[in-house]
């Protein structure tokens, strides 16, 4: 290994490029030896390996040699086009080389003793060829099919595994997921450095796709399963920030849009960049309450994008125009952005993305998801709290404020999913509406606000023409048993 | 059929064991079934490694009908005459081979 400082020194690491896979890894694919990538068809296993080349010979300076046993160059540019890759070009520029090597056992007749220098010398031309600092072998695998002798192939694996090695070439070796073994034809044996799994699971018929690191010899490394996504800008691990808790925690407050509320928590709102709970059953006026907000903050001049997962915009301004919280204003001006979808049309990790790129276009000072408890449609309750901790690590990041409203019902699973991720917010509001006499009252109360004094009263409120008015603090509340409950 | 011209190269890499073994074995072969109609042309892909990928070259040494058409490649040392001379089409294939 080259000299490296004392500190308790991870291996040297080849940067793979891919959003999301470098973090988990921690720096990428283990520098100059051969990394496993097992996987089902389909499952994204040579895109992983053409985008580790491809951004090592764009990015890094690191030339790669692609030896394909399965398709020729012709078909794998053609693949990969569509995501944004152009193969040709990079092999014009001497920046990759493609090397279809096509066995057909229809064609061979095998007599004697034999190896596989053929493939060494022709490697070894293309390394040298271009100064190939990387390599990708897909799927080698396919030999088995064309080659009768095993006992041979196996020998020269092993032997075309040391070979690379020896050259510190960092290679990524592709290969079918079998059934007991992570390979079907048991490659883990011969490469120990580092193996990695992709996976492609259809649940309630939406597909998610999921990346895991199994193995990395000499490094620490996520050991979670990761959500991916292969979309136009190629393939992308979701971001896996929760690894770490070390976003800013700034000081500044910013309004919730209702005085009566800001006094609610220490007479300021909430804090910026911090992360709001609203949750209540149906008809409580969440959404009213998160116009309030997205009012506020527009009129600050602030740029606001609001997540919509039941109702089209249209719809959402008109209710809130006739609630008297006109927000349709802002969308003219730039400061308000809607992305509405339905929960059910992608996986979780596809709309975590199309967040992330919303919010990456936008840029905004504060976020609105109305209602997360939707998503609960697309997949389990763990999986929704592991994505929502992703959303929010990623806006903390950014200081993005985050509403996020829930509704709550009768339903266990929704009570459950809301203590599950009521722990991830800052802050906790409550709204419910109930039965005093012969007519319904609202009420709002804060359940908890992380980080400063708040009131502990139930307060109740009441739609105008203008919008929501809070009651002021003292004024007699409907009594209702256990309701004032904190945490 | 039996006045085909055979034209045949032989891929080898350095003057391995195999690779004299298999000439070896070629030129017997050759001279006991073919002789009169055909040529050898020996490639060390040392010497010119670019000329594997024409080919198709994995193994080594590989034996390559290049005349008559459709070309057949045979890999191994060509210590099996049998299986040669199936290779080259000079022999029935059995059923099971």
């Amino acid at each position: 290994m080259a000299s490296k400082k004392l500190e308790l020194s991870e291996i040297d690491k080849a940067p793979t490029g891919i959003p999301g896979l470098d973090d988990i890894t921690h720096g990428g694919l283990p520098a100059g030896r051969p990394t496993l990538v097992a996987g089902g068809p389909g499952s994204g296993k040579t895109l992983l390996g053409v985008s580790f080349l491809v951004n090592g010979a764009q990015s890094f300076g690191e030339p790669g040699v692609l030896v394909t046993f399965e398709e020729n160059a012709e078909e794998l540019a053609r693949d990969v086009r569509s995501l944004g890759y152009d193969l040709p070009r990079l092999v014009e520029q001497k920046k990759l080389l493609v090397d279809y090597v096509h066995v057909d056992r229809s064609e061979i007749e095998e007599t004697g003793e034999y190896d596989l220098e053929g493939l060494f010398v022709r490697l070894e031309h293309a390394i040298k060829q271009i100064g190939a600092r990387r390599v990708m072998l897909d799927t080698i695998e396919t030999l088995f099919g064309g080659l009768k002798d095993t006992g041979i192939l196996r020998a020269e694996l092993r032997r075309l595994f040391r070979w690379l090695r020896d050259r510190q070439i960092t290679t990524v070796v592709t290969a079918e997921r079998g059934d007991q073994l992570f390979t079907r034809q048991g490659l883990e044996e011969y490469i120990t450095d580092a193996v990695i799994t992709l996976d492609h699971r259809v649940h309630e018929q939406i597909s998610t796709r999921r990346i895991r690191v199994v193995k990395y010899r000499g490094s620490t490394h996520g050991t979670n399963e990761y959500p991916f996504l292969i979309d136009r800008d190629g393939l992308q691990v979701l971001p896996v920030t929760s690894l770490l808790l070390e976003h800013a925690a700034p000081d500044e407050r910013v309004s919730s849009g209702l005085p009566a509320l800001d006094d609610m928590l220490g007479a300021k709102g909430f804090y910026r960049g911090s992360t709001v709970l609203l949750s209540g059953t149906a008809g409580t006026g969440k959404t009213t309450l998160a116009a309030h907000f997205v009012e506020a903050a527009c009129r600050r001049g602030e740029k606001c994008l609001y997540f919509l997962f039941e109702e089209s915009p249209q719809q959402m301004m008109r209710n809130m125009r006739s609630a008297g919280v006109d927000i349709s204003k802002w969308v003219a001006k730039g400061l308000l952005q809607f992305h509405a979808d339905r929960p059910n049309r992608h996986g979780l990790e596809t709309h975590l993305l199309a967040m992330h790129q919303a919010v990456e276009m936008f840029e905004p000072d504060v976020v609105v998801m109305d209602p997360i408890t939707n998503l609960l449609a697309v997949g389990t309750t763990i999986d929704v709290r592991s994505m929502l901790t992703r959303v929010i690590d990623f806006l903390k990041m950014r200081g993005i404020t985050a509403l996020f409203t829930s509704l709550t019902s009768a339903d266990q699973s929704l009570e459950r999913t809301e203590t599950m991720i009521s722990s991830l917010m800052d802050t906790w509001i409550l709204v419910a509406t109930l039965l005093e006499g012969n007519h319904r009252v609202r009420q709002i109360y804060v359940l908890k606000s992380r980080g400063m004094p708040h009131s502990d009263e139930v307060r109740n409120f009441r739609f105008t023409p203008h919008g929501i008015e809070i009651d002021s603090p003292g004024k007699r509340v409907a009594k209702r048993a256990g309701s004032r409950r904190g945490k | 059929m039996g006045s085909d011209k055979f034209e045949l190269r032989l891929y080898v890499a350095g003057q391995t064991p195999k690779a004299i073994r298999a000439f070896a074995n070629l030129r017997r072969i050759c001279d006991e079934h073919l002789a009169g109609r055909y040529s050898i042309e020996v490639v060390d892909l040392v010497e010119n490694p670019a000329l594997g990928r024409g080919d198709q070259i994995l193994a080594l040494p590989t034996l390559v009908r290049r005349l008559p058409t459709p070309i057949k490649k045979i890999i191994g040392d060509l210590s099996n005459t049998e299986r040669v001379l199936v290779g080259l089409d000079l022999r029935p294939r059995r059923a099971n081979a």
